[in-house]
């Protein structure tokens, strides 16, 4: 693969090929956290600085660790092994430096071990065979953009919540997953603009 | 608890299939089915993970400490899911490279887990492996239908098998819009059928 200037993939990751909407990563959380902005605005905060975060540990983890012992098999074990440690050692840090940052993030942490969007970006930072500083900015990148999307439903559902009336079979993932269908085409629109992948 | 398999089988495939009644596991229900053959490879994944991983947490059930019961599971199904990209990228190196990310994402995909949390650590290995299945087919079941849709209208074929009649192609079922309308009108299809059932099986009760 060609070099990527880190800011196209730091604009990519967020606009083109979000998370998310183009690659369906992280979307249990996003249906059942997406009813209150609040809620949606404390977990992803929390998967944008764990992604960030977990994108560069597992980078040293692939190419320090696993490569030089040929153990590139173990990839899965090790980089859900890592991201548990990283949320739990988070968890600490932030329940002894603030208060009202562990107040606000605290309960969503446990929740982004499972979150598929984590493990997916340190797949696919193997998978495309990004360096140290690409890694950081995808990293980076695609936890801002998964904000994005959650934030923006998390909007459109509390504005739902209180005028619109929705056909009874269609209330909950039904509905949620049809406008995330038309969020997602909005977002093709950003493409043309810049490409990965 | 006294559950018997059959009831578990039905359970799993419709009364609580985990993609339109538990709304779980979507990730890979959306990624991998523009082609059908693709999705078939993920089914047969996810039913052999699930499977495996829920006779395995059960038999384990007992003796794993209670604290670390997330964390033991978890490894559980990494480890298969080790064993399924390993066999996917010696015997079908094309699919595995098209499937990327999403076999192992596998281990994250919160059917699995889901599964072993709720049924695997509560009861008999046998009757868990039978739950494993059961929720993988009503996985297979959904993901086979959106793929089937998705591919016909977007590429024209089935299977990689043309259509016998020509018709212009719908693109966005390729993209990642049309899986999002997809699966929203199948949950809202199969909850429309079950609350018409129920409705209806209340009326004959009174």
């Amino acid at each position: 693969m060609e070099e990527l200037g880190i800011f196209v993939i730091f604009f990519a990751s967020i606009f083109t090929s979000n998370i998310l909407l183009t690659n369906f990563l992280g979307m249990c959380s996003y249906l059942s956290v997406s009813r209150e902005l609040k809620t949606a605005w404390g977990l992803g905060i929390a998967v944008v600085f764990v992604m960030t975060v977990t994108s560069v540990a597992n980078y040293f983890v692939y190419y320090h660790l696993l490569v030089p012992l040929n153990l590139e098999y173990l990839q899965y074990i090790a980089f859900i092994v890592v991201i548990a440690a990283l949320v739990q050692l988070v968890e600490m840090i932030v329940d002894r430096v603030s208060d009202r940052l562990y107040a606000a993030l605290g309960i969503f942490l446990p929740l982004i071990t499972v979150n598929c969007a984590i493990l997916g970006s340190s797949l696919f930072l193997v998978i495309r065979k990004y360096d140290l500083v690409q890694s950081l900015a995808f990293g980076f990148g695609s936890g801002l953009g998964w904000l994005l999307a959650i934030m923006a439903l998390a909007g459109i559902r509390s504005k739902m919540a209180r005028r619109s009336k929705v056909i009874p079979a269609l209330e909950g993932p039904g509905i949620v997953l049809i406008i995330t269908g038309i969020i997602a085409l909005g977002f093709i629109g950003f493409s043309g603009m810049v490409q990965i992948n | 608890m006294a559950v018997s398999p059959k009831k578990v089988t039905k359970e799993g495939v419709w009364g609580n299939n985990p993609i339109f009644r538990q709304v779980l596991g979507i990730c890979s229900a959306l990624a991998v089915t523009n082609l059908v053959v693709n999705t078939l490879v993920m089914c047969v994944g996810l039913i052999y993970t699930q499977s495996l991983s829920s006779l395995t947490a059960s038999i384990f059930r007992n003796v794993t400490p209670f604290r670390l019961r997330i964390i033991s599971s978890t490894l559980i199904i990494a480890a298969y899911v080790i064993v399924l990209h390993n066999f996917l990228m010696a015997f079908l190196p094309d699919i595995s490279t098209q499937l990327g990310p999403y076999v192992g994402l596998i281990i994250t995909n919160c059917i699995v887990l889901g599964r072993v949390e709720a049924f695997a650590s509560q009861n008999k290995p046998w009757l868990s492996f039978v739950d494993g299945v059961a929720s993988g087919i009503g996985y297979s079941v959904v993901l086979l239908t959106i793929a089937v849709a998705r591919e016909a209208l977007g590429f024209g074929t089935i299977a990689g098998f043309p259509l016998p009649f020509e018709f212009t192609k719908w693109t966005i079922m390729v993209v990642a819009p049309g899986a999002f309308f997809m699966l929203g009108i199948i949950v809202w299809l199969s909850r429309w059928l079950q609350s018409r059932a129920e409705a209806a099986a209340e009326r004959t009760e009174k």
